[in-house]
């Protein structure tokens, strides 16, 4: 067998199922692993180590007494720190939630663990997910396997990291407007944002409620997609999760993509794209053709409005949800406020990094009376357009396929004083978020020994098509099989 | 109408905003206790107290509440319920903002008929709408403050008078809250209860010039927590704009707050500006669709409402107009009131007895009808003795004190005390000890004093203890009298 920090999440889980290793033997060598690379990449914001070895000690006991054990035994896993963990520091990126332990378990942080799988930590990002480069966090940057100088991408950059270092099998992102894909491009894994109402939202902390969703990262299609099958399915905690038809990760490894419809949406590959990039995606839309699928270019005309719609309507939802951080219940309490007023300033303004501050004050602005209908109005009717572009494209395409960021991944500081270009790199995920529907990236090649990723969308809740065009492309190109080597 | 319209050119101009906590088991969006009071912070969860990741999910029981008390308030029902966002910082408020219903309330175009002595009037509704309540932020008296969540998330509904104002006295104010709290108390939607706080109401007035079109500027008064303060409140704060502008001085936007104690209200806050509260749709809940099956089914198990009951009790009883009233005040009273009379069969004496008697007794002890310990069928039991001679109306008075006291049976309390005293040989005995006794009053009585028979019969009450019929006793009193039957 492998070294353990080399295999599948699959692999793993059929190994400790079929006892050929413990899931402490697991645990302990991805500890080992952790405790190798965190010092050059730090992906983590804690490791769990003792509840880790205590989780693993479970599923081994269960398997021993001959107990039914979970479809993702053993399996090594980190979790985005907006997941709330009960008992376990959730910081969200920010000094104002620093220390703050949830009594409770988000949903799917409760069913990654009835699933069997082992967490080891929590992963760094942005500041309550704002970001697209994972160094808007207040507890530092973290790096690009790839590239120690690089960002991994964000907002979900240590998730991505984590995965892409083999610090963990898997983890879990969110996704607002690209944070679950655009790290996994510039970290060289697979990253998948499912459908809004796919997976629960409870107890992920919310920074955009209307398009946050959570989703699985890890380093094959199939390892995805088990993720996905434990995570997903209605929550009657979360009213706009969805009664959708259960999902199946065996129904994405079988089966062809022969006369799959393929989209290849113009508006992607234009001007502000790296032409290594645009390259390696007609790359790839020939070789999913070379399999049976038919392309053609198309064009959605409204999603050159994608940034603009997002700036209006994340940052009004993210300032209603931010204002409950005001050193009243939890988190940070500033001294030097007087009265609640003053408290609530002075923790706000220590406790808030400057990203997330701006986003505050746009939101408000957005928000304002005389100024509403100018903007979030007219964004939410735009947001409509956007949709429906999405799904005249769906009458005549199975899945759409466009690069995932435009750019390899960028240098640390390289992009801090330039919030525009820093914006431009959600470019291509963000209409995904508009329309609600899924979107994987996969690697689809390399620009300069960095990851180029491939996206693929689908229909709503067609997370099957999707992943099955991602796996036959995967199954088909080695893209996926190269790893870093972590430089420490 | 009360002093102050008549002393001045002005009129008055009354809105108001009445906020009542639902009957539910649960809260609006968490499965927390609802219920009054408890050791603070003993009835919340990551939901109510706001925590991060935390989501609502909406009480489907709450939204039907609401549903009821704007088809019993003559509203349309809008199709769906959707809920948004009412953003302001607040201690007892734990997300920042409030999830309330913003331009598409549950209920809208309603009204509600009044009838104070000024005579009939229809006050229009502009609005029912649901949401939740806030904490009880607490000022310790160490100088800090704190905070119970136990209200927090409690579901709340709002209901709001139609603008321009229906109403400009302090009668019909009252009137207006009398009337409603009837209706929400008879649906089930509410307990009515203003002491407690389940039931607020926060008028709105202003005063202008009789003839003038021009609305004056506006005052809110909180903290009215009674109707007698609601109706003294109304008419102080009348008095004080329009003393202001007969000064020649401006009535300030401003919320204040009734100080019972002083019997006036005093600044609490100026509005300089409109409070800007940036409502957006709730992105947490989906929209709940209302279909016309839902709303009929509603419509459907709606019970008597109080206007339908007053007109039948006025039928179907003989009961005046303001005793109908009374008597529909809450449906527990109109429930009381029926099963008594039902029972005894004397529907007139019921009425009497619950409108002095038990009313006095209610409001002696602080209670509501529904914890009076003494039921229809104890008060049917004890008129039904008074109607067959059995006990004096006297001594019913003390039985039924007792029975409110303790809850024991009508019957066995006046056992207990000894019954009424009838018999004619025993009484006779008595009547002779008196006439011995008073010789001179009994000579008058004879000679046609008919005054001194009040102060004979008197004399036999208190040798008996009070235990004499005292039909009987006047009546043995005539025909001992010369002429009588003797």
């Amino acid at each position: 067998m492998k070294p353990l920090t080399h295999c599948s999440l699959r692999a793993l889980r059929d190994a400790v199922r079929s006892g050929e290793v413990s899931a402490r033997e697991v645990a302990q060598a991805h500890l080992d692993r952790i405790t190798e690379v965190e010092p050059a990449i730090s992906a983590l914001l804690a490791v769990t180590a003792d509840d880790a070895l205590a989780q693993a000690d479970a599923v081994d006991a269960a398997r021993s007494r001959g107990d039914k054990i979970g479809p993702l035994a053993g399996v090594p896993i980190a979790l985005k720190d907006v997941i709330c963990t009960r008992g376990v520091a959730t910081t969200c990126g920010s000094r104002i939630l620093a220390g703050w332990k949830p009594p409770y378990d988000a949903t799917v942080a409760a069913r990654i663990r009835e699933a069997g799988a082992v967490m080891l930590g929590k992963a760094n990002c942005d500041e309550f997910a704002m970001g697209s480069s994972t160094e808007n966090s207040a507890y530092g940057p973290t790096r690009n396997p790839w590239n120690l100088a690089c960002v991994p991408g964000g907002s979900s950059g240590g998730s991505a990291a984590a995965v892409a270092a083999r610090e963990v099998a898997g983890s879990l992102g969110s996704d607002t407007g690209g944070s679950i894909r655009q790290p996994a491009a510039l970290c060289g894994i697979v990253g998948l944002k499912p459908t809004y109402g796919r997976v629960s939202r409870f107890g992920l902390v919310a920074y955009a409620s209307s398009l946050d969703q959570i989703g699985p990262m890890a380093r094959s299609v199939e390892d995805a997609a088990l993720l996905l099958e434990a995570i997903c399915g209605l929550d009657p905690l979360d009213s706009t999760s969805v009664d959708a038809a259960p999902f199946t990760a065996t129904a994405v490894t079988r089966g062809d993509i022969r006369g799959l419809r393929i989209g290849v949406p113009r508006e992607f590959l234009g001007d502000g794209v790296d032409g290594p990039v645009v390259a390696a995606v007609r790359a790839a839309v020939e070789a999913l053709c070379a399999m049976g699928a038919t392309a053609e270019e198309c064009s959605l005309r409204t999603v050159r409005h994608s940034l603009a719609t997002y700036y209006i309507l994340a940052p009004a939802e993210a300032s209603s949800n931010l204002a409950r951080y005001d050193g009243v219940r939890f988190g940070l309490r500033a001294e030097g406020g007087s009265g609640h007023a003053g408290m609530t300033e002075a923790s706000r303004e220590a406790g808030f990094g400057a990203e997330t501050k701006q986003r505050i004050l746009v939101g408000t602005y957005a928000l304002s009376a005389g100024y509403y209908d100018a903007y979030y109005l007219r964004a939410q009717k735009v947001r409509t357009l956007i949709r429906r572009d999405f799904d005249a494209a769906f009458e005549r395409f199975d899945v759409l396929v466009t690069p995932t960021s435009p750019t390899v991944a960028f240098g640390i500081g390289e992009k801090s004083d330039d919030p525009l270009a820093m914006k431009l790199a959600d470019v291509c995920t963000l209409p995904a978020n508009m329309a609600g529907i899924p979107g994987v990236s996969i690697p689809c090649g390399m620009d300069r020994g960095l990851p180029i990723g491939l996206q693929i969308m689908g229909r709503s809740f067609d997370e099957e098509t999707t992943l099955r065009a991602a796996y036959a492309y995967e199954q088909a190109t080695h893209w996926h099989t190269l790893r870093p080597e972590v430089n420490r | 109408m009360p002093g102050t319209q008549t002393e001045t050119p002005y009129v008055g101009s009354i809105g108001m905003e009445v906020h009542a906590e639902l009957l539910t088991e649960s809260k609006m969006f968490c499965g927390c206790r609802n219920a009054f009071g408890g050791k603070p912070n003993t009835r919340c969860c990551p939901v109510c107290l706001g925590l991060p990741g935390s989501l609502p999910v909406a009480n489907r029981l709450a939204v039907e509440l609401v549903i009821r008390a704007a088809l019993a308030l003559n509203c349309a029902i809008s199709p769906i319920a959707k809920f948004d966002r009412k953003n302001y910082f607040y201690p007892d408020l734990p997300k920042g903002y409030q999830i309330s219903q913003y331009d598409q309330p549950i209920g809208s175009g309603g009204w509600l008929d009044i009838e104070p002595e000024a005579g009939p009037r229809r006050v229009r509704i502009r609005r029912v709408h649901l949401e939740e309540d806030t904490g009880k932020l607490m000022h310790l008296p160490t100088g800090e403050s704190a905070v119970d969540y136990n209200r927090s998330g409690v579901p709340l509904m709002e209901i709001v008078t139609e603008f321009p104002p229906d109403m400009s006295s302090a009668d019909e104010a009252r009137a207006y809250l009398v009337k409603l709290r009837a209706i929400l108390t008879c649906i089930g939607v509410s307990d009515g209860k203003m002491e407690q706080g389940s039931l607020r109401c926060e008028p709105n007035i202003s005063v202008r010039p009789a003839g003038s079109a021009a609305f004056g500027t506006k005052t809110e008064i909180k903290n009215l927590n009674s109707f007698r303060a609601v109706h003294r409140g109304v008419q102080h704060e009348l008095a004080r704009q329009s003393a202001l502008l007969r000064r020649g001085d401006r009535v300030a936007q401003e919320t204040r707050g009734w100080n019972e104690a002083r019997g006036e209200t005093v600044l609490q806050r100026v509005k300089e500006v409109e409070q800007e509260y940036r409502y957006f749709p709730e992105p947490d809940l989906r929209p709940l669709h209302i279909d016309d099956a839902w709303v009929a089914s509603i419509r459907a198990s709606l019970p008597e409402l109080p206007d339908t009951a007053r007109v039948r009790l006025v039928e179907q009883y003989g009961l005046s107009a303001t005793e109908a009233d009374l008597l529909t005040q809450t449906a527990a009273w109109t429930a009381y009131f029926e099963r008594a009379a039902g029972l005894c069969g004397n529907a007139r004496a019921t009425a009497n007895w619950m409108m002095g008697e038990l009313a006095r007794l209610l409001n002696a002890a602080g209670i509501e009808i529904e914890q009076c310990k003494a039921g229809p069928e104890a008060l049917a039991e004890l008129l039904a003795m008074v109607e067959s001679s059995k006990i004096s109306g006297k001594m019913a008075k003390g039985v039924w004190e007792a029975a409110f006291e303790s809850g024991e049976a009508p019957a066995a309390i006046a056992a207990r005390q000894g019954e009424q005293i009838s018999d004619a040989d025993a009484l006779g005995a008595v009547l002779d000890s008196v006439i011995a006794a008073q010789p001179d009053v009994w000579s008058a009585l004879c000679a046609g004093d008919e005054k001194k028979l009040t102060f004979m019969v008197g004399q036999i009450m208190k040798q008996t203890r009070g235990k004499a019929n005292p039909g009987e006793v006047n009546r043995l009193l005539r025909d001992r009298m010369p002429g009588g039957a003797q």
